[in-house]
């Protein structure tokens, strides 16, 4: 932002630098808040019920109440836990959620880091993660969390796999891993979704298993393993991590959005709406597709969820890839470059 | 390189989310697959069967509600068809009508109790609540005629407590025709979803053989391709007036049982809608009995179909007496939850919940 990264260094730099992070914290937290009352909202309505309704105007500060009475209970710390891991645990899983948010542009201008690589940036430190969930469940000295533990990493690395092959489509069409380069291209062309539809289904359905959201939710599978990994964790260790959950869902959701479906690209030529606009009315489309799903389906089962990554969607994966390759090179496929 | 493994000894419960209350279930894993299983029970045993050696026969039956809590009419009416037989008793049949009426609405309650937590069990929250919309339908129906939501305490020895309010029977109508609407939806929902199937299909399964030899009834029997129903091959009360069919699975399954008991509402609708149909316009709703029940030496044994399976009510009377000298409850959940280490052996703790679910334990049965 403002080219600041490309300038000297300087003290008012460093001093414009943390206040601009400390500000997308600010919008970040405020989403995963706000994200968080339009689920129970919208999960409400889809089941009949009105949601939460009874602290502030529509229930709106209901979750500023939740956060705050986790931020106010007692620091529980089990006697037989690892106690060093147990305590870093959470913070290594949330840090790389955060992390990947910088390197994605919001509008033209109003981006934080433009990474050259920045789909390999998102790719490798939303991996680090998996770490922190691992600790945790390893640290807790808990069967169901070890389980819960082990579920999540091997679910994650198998996801990782055909989520990045997905969006290697993109990346073959436009020749770039920078996410500013790939709106750019969109908007000279067509949004992705349309000549990478599959891509984009591999991107969604795994992109739903690295959230670790029904009908993935394994790791967290509440009727056989009680909790998962964080079953022994409360107060405010527990609230990073759902913080995770949903900073990663505000992050896989814009990266889609990038992607995808043109970033703040308008569409039908309505330039007139600003693009931070249009960008947050398609990141809110694919949020609300998240919680449509959770409120629909069944969750699936550990060796089914292996198999269907291994066996079904690596292969389409891959298969994409070659079949952007060959378009590609015949010429038909032909980005920007 | 054979991979070390180590097996871990695992409690699900007594405080657990899927297990339906307090029971418990001894697991040795290893990693997720099951080596074995053992269920505990008795957290929830209060000692009925002891207890009613002291009660007078229409002081049992409040304790009979609170066996298998979600149908506790069908329970009110195994104590109480055991003393009409023991004391041969008439029953009016207006009576009758209303007992087959509420049993019948608390059967697909049970059912639909039983639909919403087995499908939550895999991990789908929004039919729990839809199955919760109907069942308070029921649930307020039956408050109308008894004054309670759960245990109602409705039935006598010799008839029930309280007439059919005004307009109830039409109430009880009209809902059977918006339980048509909703049923529909909910196949629509959770039957044809692809992951609920590759959940279900082929887990759990036991042929009619082991069926019958663990003992099994109701639901999880029939899943098993055993046409076998109380209510048809030895009706009691007045099912033998009614057109219904006793729905079968072919693999036994616990896609099946899931089928039975959803095949099993409509059939419960179907009754209704004959019952409401012929019920009498005119008539007692309660036998000319004595003040004091005394019922002579003997001993019977009665049993019928709950929403379970077959509920047993062994009473035996030593002289003139108006308590039980010995009663003893054969409770369906309790036998059918007996398979439980044989079909959990050897599949996945995310099996767990769904092949505990299909069985349907009420954990107040189960302990009594």
């Amino acid at each position: 932002m403002f080219g600041i990264l490309e300038q000297d260094f300087s003290w008012l730099n460093l001093l414009i630098m943390i206040s601009v992070a400390v500000a997308v914290m600010g919008v970040v937290l405020l989403f995963v808040v706000y994200a968080i009352y339009f689920e129970r909202k919208i999960v409400g309505w889809i089941q009949l019920r009105r949601g939460p309704n009874r602290v502030g105007p529509w229930g709106l500060f209901q979750t500023v109440a939740d956060v705050l009475k986790l931020l106010i209970k007692e620091d529980v710390v089990p006697t037989k836990v690892d106690r060093l891991l147990f305590l870093i645990a959470p913070i290594i899983a949330y840090t790389p959620s955060f992390a990947i948010i910088a390197v994605i542009p919001y509008t033209e201008s109003l981006y934080f880091a433009d990474v050259n690589v920045g789909l390999l940036y998102y790719g490798a430190l939303s991996s680090i993660t998996i770490t922190g969930i691992m600790l945790g469940g390893w640290a807790s000295n808990n069967k169901y969390a070890i389980m819960g533990g082990m579920r999540s990493v091997a679910q994650m690395v198998s996801y990782e796999v055909p989520l990045i092959m997905s969006f290697l489509g993109v990346v073959l069409m436009t020749g770039s891993l920078n996410m500013r380069e790939i709106v750019q291209a969109q908007q000279d062309g067509v949004w992705f979704i349309f000549p990478q539809f599959l891509g984009f289904i591999i991107f969604l359905i795994a992109g739903n298993a690295e959230l670790n959201r029904t009908p993935f939710d394994l790791p967290e599978a509440e009727n056989e393993l009680v909790a998962g990994y964080f079953v022994e964790y409360s107060g405010f260790r527990f609230a990073f991590f759902m913080l995770t959950e949903y900073v990663y869902m505000f992050a896989m959701a814009s990266l889609m959005t990038v992607l995808f479906f043109g970033g703040w690209d308008a569409p039908f030529g309505l330039d007139f709406i600003p693009g931070i606009v249009w960008f947050f009315l398609k990141f809110l489309m694919l949020v609300f597709w998240l919680f449509w799903i959770r409120a629909t389906f069944p969750r699936v089962r550990t060796d089914q969820l292996m198999g269907f990554a291994w066996k079904v969607l690596i292969p389409l994966a891959l298969f994409n890839v070659m079949l952007t390759a060959l378009l590609h090179t015949l010429g038909i496929y032909s980005g920007v470059n | 390189m054979a991979l070390r493994t180590e097996e871990m000894l695992l409690n699900v419960g007594p405080q657990h989310p899927s297990t339906h209350g307090v029971f418990r279930l001894v697991v040795k894993v290893d990693g997720e697959r099951i080596t074995e299983a053992i269920p505990v029970v008795g957290y929830l045993h209060r000692g009925t069967e002891k207890l009613a050696e002291d009660l007078s026969f229409t002081q049992i039956i409040p304790y009979t509600d609170r066996l298998d809590y979600l149908s506790s009419m069908l329970n009110n009416y195994a104590l109480v068809q055991a003393v009409e037989q023991l004391m041969g008793i008439e029953v009016p049949e207006r009576a009758e009508y209303l007992r087959v009426i509420v049993m019948e609405l608390n059967r697909v309650a049970s059912h639909l109790v039983w639909w919403g937590t087995a499908i939550l069990d895999l991990g789908a929250t929004s039919p729990f609540i839809f199955a919760f919309r109907d069942r308070e339908s029921i649930v307020a129906l039956l408050n109308e005629i008894s004054g309670a939501r759960l245990t109602y305490n409705y039935m006598r020895v010799g008839g029930v407590k309280w007439d059919a309010p005004e307009g109830w029977i039409e109430r009880v109508k009209k809902f059977i025709t918006v339980m048509r609407k909703h049923l529909k939806e909910y196949h629509q929902l959770v039957t044809g979803n692809e992951i609920f199937l590759a959940r279900v299909k082929n887990l759990g399964v036991y042929d009619a053989k082991t069926a019958i030899a663990f003992g099994q009834s109701g639901p999880v029997l029939r899943g098993s391709n055993v046409k076998f129903d109380i209510r048809k091959n030895q009706p009691y009360s007045i099912y033998d007036r009614f057109e219904f069919e006793v729905p079968t699975g072919e693999t036994g399954d616990v896609f099946d049982r899931y089928m039975v008991r959803m095949k099993e509402i409509e059939q419960s609708l179907n009754i209704l809608e004959q019952a409401t149909e012929q019920f009498p316009e005119e008539g007692e709703i309660q036998a000319k009995v004595p003040r004091v029940l005394r019922a002579p030496q003997g001993e019977v044994y009665t049993r019928m179909e709950t929403s379970k399976g077959e509920l047993g009510v062994h009473l035996v009377t030593k002289g003139k007496s108006d308590k039980p000298y010995r009663l003893h409850l054969r409770r369906p959940s309790f036998i059918n939850l007996q398979i439980l280490p044989k079909i959990l052996l050897g599949r996945s703790m995310a099996d767990i919940p769904a092949i505990l679910g299909a069985v349907d334990i009420v954990l107040g049965e189960v302990d009594a």
